[in-house]
């Protein structure tokens, strides 16, 4: 019997970024905590149990090896896949999705980590590729920086590799068979056996599969050329650019395509237009594509988007005012029009994309 | 902060290893859970600061174990990054320890130390490292630099490592971030001192990216038993995760230990000791014999006792009986398993063989039985009725001999219940175990004093005087 196209799952997708004290590089002054309170967990559980209540879909954590120890913005930030992982066993349908480096990592330590994240959250991880490529990074760790060539084929080792050790268990490895002894069907396990231009690992992982099969794997638009992403982001200057960012991005063949918007809001008295200058007075905003204004006008932008891509990734000018906003006044205006559903308690994040979970490259068909 | 309390003061703290690897894990019992569900690591450690323990006990090995070239298949396998988990357990713990066990030879110094201030600040001052440093090549496959350091350098590079960590983690100077949101800026300038380095270990130039943490920085922990690893201990670390857990070798333990602590120059207590010990508890002295034999049955499974064996030989020994003797023939001289068969290679192999038939013909013991008494944690492990290893316990406190014990539940997720519902109480009604947390801080419920560095004034060889924190 001839089987019938299934109609495509492309539920629309929210995400918010949750670093720091929001993406205004002067956002810790209008914090509700004093400076020093960011750096520990009572900050992480109260803003992403707030966005996992509000029904975002994924929160990303952004990271940075680089301290900027100049006037703008904050230099401390806590590890991004512990704070994804402190934030797992108290939230219940968010993704979590911590921004980590390619290409000063090992890439065995990073597969691991992030496959531990997807255990933790009980299905509901990501990996925010980053190749920033940073000279301060390499010294760091004693390397030399690389070429600015090198870094996208760099990041693609990386992601194939965190790939391959994801699948080097079968899902039904660990087969538990008393009247053999035998713990594990070791035919299930697979060697990775990469081998890129600077490293090469071995495998197998030393973490069975990830509950997802394979983490949703976010990259930049500039990384699609060379790395294997389920999701793209695709950034422009306006707002008006990013309807053609979504399409190109699109285009290179990727799954899903979120856009990114910087988002600040009407709030507390003040419009969104007043919260700005306020904010631009001790430190100007150079972000990406911006709304500025009421939450009904998100909404009619972000209805708009959704035409264009797979959903937005929002970066909250002041996480303590703007995400409040975001769960009182635009994601239930966003579900009341039927262009969002929530996450479902126990959803994966693959699920809450529309995408399948993946068959293992190494099962026998 | 005032936390220190010194060694012999007549109480006995207890910290769990949950293991993930390894072949003390009775994974055939009807009532083992999931190794990898992060329900299991969340019971336990639930369970664990319930009956006020000290830490949770994270194990490491980043490479897969195998057996003859093949993937060792008949122990429990796979677990989670320890600093993952332990992150995530954070978030559902209040008191309890952290204790991610990391390798010195496949990390950058950069990267883990970040990662454990990262996770010290999460749980509020209750992190630690277990310090170790395994280098094998075959490990390195899995890792950017492969397998590059030769077994007498590994310390060397483990201690630069651990004085690297120290560095990051005092490079923000106190009040480094700004008190109020009306300041300058968030972080006052020239508040980080930037951590260089250029020795035969390191060349690197790292800016450390967080302050310290409730209880300064992580707690040191240090597995090693050679007479480098316990002088990399005495150095370095403030508590040592030892093989020594019966009572005469752990007084011999102690008591080289406290030696060695004073030659380094540290007061006698500074370094806590917690030997690994496997409990098997019941109401009675008879069942809990009958509960251990059928534990060590469980552990040391015929498959089991056989590939034992053939790690040693280093070739296969299909046709043996597990019920029957030794085998007569020889090891393979030349082919040892990588994982486990370190020191055992050629005529040592052969010779070691030859003793262990001698061994087990003087005991009457089967294949099976010489392994199963051979392959134990420490030692027996504490087997008896519930009140006769509170007295035991007792006995341990009042010689000052360990600071606690780091138990290795042989069930997982349930092999702590009988421990905190029925051993605790025993030991507190016997006043040699705590009532409640002394603090919130892993530092201060182990009975430390602040990291050294932190310390002010001369400290008496005898470690009774009290330091003072200058941070
Ligand atoms: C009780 C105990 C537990 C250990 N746990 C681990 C572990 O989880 N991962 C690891 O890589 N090494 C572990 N080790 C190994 C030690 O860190 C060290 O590498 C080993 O004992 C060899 O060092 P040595 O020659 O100084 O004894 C452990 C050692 C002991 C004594």
């Amino acid at each position: 019997m001839p089987s019938l196209p299934v109609p495509e799952n492309r539920p629309n997708v929210v995400a918010v970024e949750l670093d720091g004290d929001g993406a205004h590089p002067a956002a810790w002054r209008h914090a509700h905590h004093l400076p020093d309170g960011l750096l520990g967990g009572a900050r992480i559980s109260g803003t992403v149990q707030a966005a996992d209540i509000a029904g975002f879909h994924l929160a990303t954590f952004r990271d940075s090896r680089v301290v900027d120890a100049g006037t703008a913005g904050i230099p401390g930030r806590i590890d991004a896949v512990q704070r994804a992982a402190f934030a797992a066993p108290i939230t219940g349908s968010i993704g979590l999705v911590p921004e980590v480096d390619t290409l000063y990592t090992e890439p065995f330590h990073v597969a691991t980590q992030l496959a531990s994240l997807d255990y933790a959250s009980q299905g509901r991880a990501g990996w925010l590729v980053s190749a920033a490529n940073a000279p301060e990074e390499a010294r760091a760790v004693g390397r030399e920086q690389l070429a600015a060539a090198a870094a996208p084929l760099e990041a693609a080792d990386a992601v194939e590799a965190g790939r391959r050790l994801w699948d080097s268990w079968e899902d039904d490895a660990v087969i538990r068979d008393a009247s053999t002894g035998r713990y594990l069907d070791r035919d299930k396990l697979h060697y990775a056996d990469f081998e890129g231009e600077r490293f090469a690992v071995k495998g197998p992982a030393i973490i069975p599969r990830p509950l997802q099969g394979q983490l949703v794997v976010i990259a930049p638009a500039a990384l699609l050329s060379t790395v294997e992403a389920d999701v793209a982001l695709a950034s422009a200057a306006t707002v008006d650019g990013l309807a053609a960012a979504a399409s190109a991005a699109a285009a290179t063949g990727v799954p899903r395509t979120l856009v990114e918007l910087d988002v600040i809001l009407d709030a507390r008295g003040q419009t969104a237009a007043e919260r700005l200058a306020e904010l631009d007075r001790h430190e100007p905003w150079t972000g990406g594509a911006r709304y500025v204004g009421s939450p009904a006008g998100l909404v009619s932008l972000l209805a708009r988007l959704f035409d264009a891509a797979d959903g937005v990734r929002l970066h909250p000018a002041v996480v303590d005012v703007d995400l409040p906003e975001l769960a009182l006044n635009v994601l239930p205006a966003l579900r009341a029009a039927g262009l969002v559903s929530a996450p479902a308690a126990g959803t994966t994040l693959r699920r809450s994309f529309g995408l399948p979970r993946p068959a293992n490259r190494y099962a026998a068909a | 902060m005032t936390t220190h309390r010194p060694t012999g003061n007549g109480r006995i703290q207890f910290g769990v290893f949950f293991q993930g690897v390894n072949h003390t894990t009775v994974w055939k019992a009807p009532d083992s859970g999931s190794q990898t569900d992060f329900e299991s690591f969340r019971r336990v450690a639930q369970t664990a600061e319930r009956g006020l323990f000290s830490a949770f006990f994270l194990g490491e090995g980043l490479r897969l174990r195998e057996h003859l070239g093949r993937i060792h298949d008949l122990d429990v396998v796979g677990r989670p990054d320890a600093q993952t988990a332990l992150a995530a357990l954070a978030a559902v713990t209040t008191n309890i320890g952290l204790v991610a066990t990391q390798n010195t030879t496949y990390n950058d110094p950069a990267d883990l130390a970040h990662r454990l201030a990262s996770l010290d600040l999460l749980s509020g001052g209750r992190a630690a490292w277990n310090i170790v440093t395994t280098d094998n090549a075959w490990t390195g496959a899995n890792f950017r630099r492969g397998g590059f350091l030769k077994h007498e350098d590994r310390y060397v590079r483990a201690e630069a490592f651990v004085q690297t960590a120290k560095a990051i983690w005092d490079s923000w100077a106190d009040g480094a971030i700004a008190g109020s949101r009306s300041d300058g800026r968030w972080l006052r300038q020239g508040s980080i001192t930037p951590v260089r380095r250029n020795d035969a270990s390191f060349d690197v130039d790292i800016t450390g990216r967080l302050p310290r943490s409730a209880q300064h920085h992580p707690v040191l922990f240090q597995a090693g038993d050679s007479p480098d690893g316990r002088d990399f201990a005495v150095r370095n670390a403030d508590v040592i995760f030892s093989r020594h857990a019966e009572l005469e070798d752990a007084k011999v333990f102690r008591a080289d230990i406290v030696a060695r602590t004073l030659k380094a120059g540290r007061p006698a207590d500074d370094v806590k000791i917690f030997p690994g010990q496997e409990f098997i508890l019941a109401a009675t002295e008879k069942e809990a014999a009958e509960k251990e034999h059928w534990v060590r049955e469980q552990q040391v499974g015929p498959e089991t006792a056989i590939a034992y064996l053939e790690q040693f030989w280093g070739r296969t020994l299909d046709g043996y009986d597990p019920d029957g003797p030794l085998p007569e023939i020889d090891p393979v001289v030349d082919v040892t398993n990588p994982t486990r068969g370190n020191a055992f290679h050629g005529k040592s192999a052969r010779e070691l063989a030859g003793q262990w038939r001698d061994e087990a013909r003087g005991k009457g013991q089967s294949i099976r039985q010489f392994v199963a008494a051979r392959s134990r944690l420490n030692g027996r492990g504490l087997v008896g009725s519930y009140d006769g290893v509170a007295d035991l316990l007792a006995e341990y406190a009042r010689t000052g001999a360990v600071d606690g014990f780091n138990i290795t539940p042989w069930l997982v997720p349930g092999g702590l219940d009988d421990i905190v519902n029925e051993l605790v109480p025993r030991l507190q009604d016997r006043g040699v175990y705590r009532t409640e947390y002394e603090g919130t801080t892993l530092r201060e419920n182990l009975g430390l004093r602040v990291p050294s560095s932190h310390r002010r004034g001369t400290l008496s060889a005898a470690g009774r005087q009290e330091s003072e924190n200058v941070a």
